[in-house]
């Protein structure tokens, strides 16, 4: 094949000084100007197919119907026990109100020391949950029971010993957090749990999604 | 000649002029010429080819009676166990096959680094192999989130947030691969499309280019000799090869045969291998809301999740595991540059490679146990240690052994004292 192609190149450059065979050596040479127009070609053409890629990439985004199903939640709080939690759902993931007691509100700044982010520096809360009990009142703490490190949900540990003032663990990793959701140091988790946006429609009622900068 | 062979010719010679039937049946069966020193190692190509076809053929029949939705799929999975004439038999093999899938890769792999089968001029067939197994991960990932169970569920939903660690773009790309905002029915729907379709084709790709590959440069063997370098003078057959077939298929038919009675005894006797193959969990359909108290990945992503683990996060990033967890596995395709051992063969090699394969083989199996048990399955050391978890330093020990075992081939390889390679196979 290679030497067949030789030949051919040899015998174009030889008639490339005879009269009247221009067009035939335009054949067998490197044609500078068609070249040019093949690049070209190929260049819109991989153009064209990055475009047409881009349905199928979007396609794959949430839908218009998962988009809706993140409407803001109503959740009743009155039937929560002192001291113990509800777990309901918001945009498909646990939603945590954790009743919390005197007592165990006490405890809460006990351990900042032991705490990653104890002041909330990074916003995983809206800012009116940004004080001592990460909470609009301090009986009531909402957030998602969705851990940061890969999402699993931790496990409620609300018994107090010598060195736990409560909290949840998770089983996935053993990433630790308090009563108020923030991270102990040392855990997988990078970030306290989340707080998501809400207002107090009544005494009892709580809206999950909206709160009233939002709304 | 009679009658009946006459036409037969005819038939052959007519498909001849149209396909190249009988070359490609020479090229690759009757007239590829196969070292003939392969030992018991050189089965497991062929049975991983042999499983493939086990779970694209159950795969199909599965097809059949599952439904891909979030509502509907665990019941579906039940309805093939219980209600499905033969499901229950069908659905264990397929099952089962996963598993021994992964048994059998491995154990391929494992020959490869005994015999160096990777080093020129096999980089190609290697990188390709590597391309199978990332592309197998990949398949049992996805196919193991279709029984919709807990483990299914709560596998998928840290799986896809690995992809959330990355920096900057990880969020939008965990919710582009689940397709929500969590793992829901959208990311189900997907995920058995790429299990069902997408992926095989990959793999059947692959496993294609795999095999012209290797019937390209000849196979290696086990004292790592080039056969095709001695070849008969007058026919240009290497004097240590032997036709593939009926050589080594009817070699690789007993291996079949022997393979063939482990899987049955399997499906027949232990189908969940005591939570190794099936685990409990998934028995329990998914629950967005609450995690199984101990999650594990199967047994064969193990050690991969062991080094996912024992990696500390960086500041508020868990990207370092993460990378880690991806660098063991891509590391096995540097391997044709990494060795600059003289010989191929671990017959020839020294103390200093066969030391650090052990010391690699070890962590492997360490890690991957650890990875089916909670962190703090030893306890904990005390506080001079700063009450760390013992399994997760040992983790950390074994991980280091681990991918020092790679870092450090291109010295140890060399530094290695080898011995002569004789000119001929031995046998």
């Amino acid at each position: 094949m290679s030497d067949n192609h030789n030949d051919k190149h040899q015998a174009s450059s030889l008639s490339n000084h005879a009269p009247n065979t221009s067009r035939i050596a335009s054949q067998n040479s490197i044609d500078a100007e068609k070249r040019k127009f093949l690049i070209a070609t190929s260049a819109v053409g991989a153009v064209g197919c990055a475009t047409a890629a881009v349905p199928f990439v979007l396609s794959m985004t949430p839908s218009e119907r998962a988009k809706a199903a993140g409407a803001p939640v109503e959740v009743d709080v009155s039937k929560i026990a002192p001291g113990d939690m509800m777990v309901s759902e918001y945009r498909g993931q646990p939603l945590w109100v954790i009743h919390r007691t005197d007592e165990q509100i006490a405890k809460l700044a006990n351990h900042d020391a032991q705490l990653a982010d104890p002041n909330l520096e990074i916003p995983q809360q809206p800012d009116y949950c940004k004080n001592k009990d990460r909470a609009i009142k301090a009986k009531y703490a909402v957030m998602l029971g969705t851990c940061t490190h890969l999402g699993c949900s931790p496990a409620q540990n609300f018994a107090v010993t010598a060195d736990w003032d409560g909290g949840f663990v998770c089983a996935c990793h053993g990433s630790k957090f308090d009563l108020s959701g923030r991270v102990y140091k040392g855990s997988p988790a990078p970030t306290n749990l989340v707080v998501p946006k809400h207002q107090y429609l009544t005494e009892t009622t709580l809206l999950i999604g909206e709160d009233k900068e939002s709304a | 000649m009679s009658f009946l062979t006459k036409k037969a010719d005819a038939l052959l010679g007519w498909v001849d002029a149209r396909f190249p039937l009988t070359s490609n049946v020479k090229a690759h069966l009757t007239e590829y010429y196969a070292p003939k020193n392969f030992n018991f190692w050189y089965f497991f190509g062929s049975l991983a080819l042999l499983v493939l076809v086990l779970q694209i053929v159950t795969g199909i029949f599965l097809t059949m009676h599952y439904k891909p939705e979030a509502a509907m799929a665990f019941a579906s999975v039940e309805y093939i166990m219980r209600d499905v004439p033969w499901g229950w038999l069908i659905r264990y093999m397929h099952s089962t096959g996963a598993s021994l899938f992964f048994v059998v890769i491995y154990l391929h792999m494992f020959r490869g680094l005994l015999y160096g089968s990777y080093r020129n001029p096999r980089e190609l067939i290697w990188l390709f192999g590597v391309g199978i197994f990332l592309a197998l991960m990949g398949e049992a990932f996805f196919g193991y989130l279709l029984p919709w169970g807990q483990m299914s569920y709560w596998g998928a939903q840290v799986i896809t947030s690995l992809f959330g660690t990355v920096p900057f773009i990880g969020p939008d790309i965990a919710e582009w691969l689940r397709g929500d905002y969590l793992t829901s029915d959208a990311t189900l729907n997907r995920f058995f499309a790429f299990h069902v379709i997408a992926l095989p084709l990959v793999i059947i790709g692959l496993v294609a280019a795999h095999i012209i590959a290797l019937h390209e440069v000849g196979s290696n063997n086990p004292d790592g000799v080039e056969i095709k370098k001695v070849k008969d003078k007058t026919t240009g057959i290497p004097l240590d090869g032997i036709p593939f077939h009926p050589y080594y298929s009817v070699k690789d038919l007993v291996g079949v045969v022997v393979f063939l009675i482990v899987f049955a005894a399997i499906i027949f006797f232990a189908p969940e291998m005591g939570g190794y193959f099936l685990e409990a969990n998934n028995f329990v359909p998914a629950d967005p809301l609450v995690t199984p108290a101990h999650i594990a990945p199967t047994w064969y992503f193990t050690p991969y999740y062991s080094i996912l683990r024992a990696v500390p996060p960086i500041g508020i990033s868990q990207f370092p595991g993460v990378a880690a967890m991806g660098l063991s596995v891509i590391a096995f395709a540097f391997l044709p540059w990494l060795d600059r051992s003289p010989v191929k063969s671990i017959r020839y090699k020294g103390n200093l490679y066969k030391g650090w394969l052990t010391a690699f083989v070890v962590s492997f199996l360490v890690l991957g146990y650890l990875g089916t048990v909670p962190a703090d399955v030893w306890g904990q050391f005390g506080a001079w240690m700063g009450k760390a978890d013992i399994a997760t330093v040992v983790a950390r020990i074994f991980s280091a052994i681990y991918f020092l075992f790679f870092i450090l081939m291109p010295w140890y390889s060399k530094k290695d004292k080898t011995k002569p390679v004789p000119t001929r196979v031995t046998g």
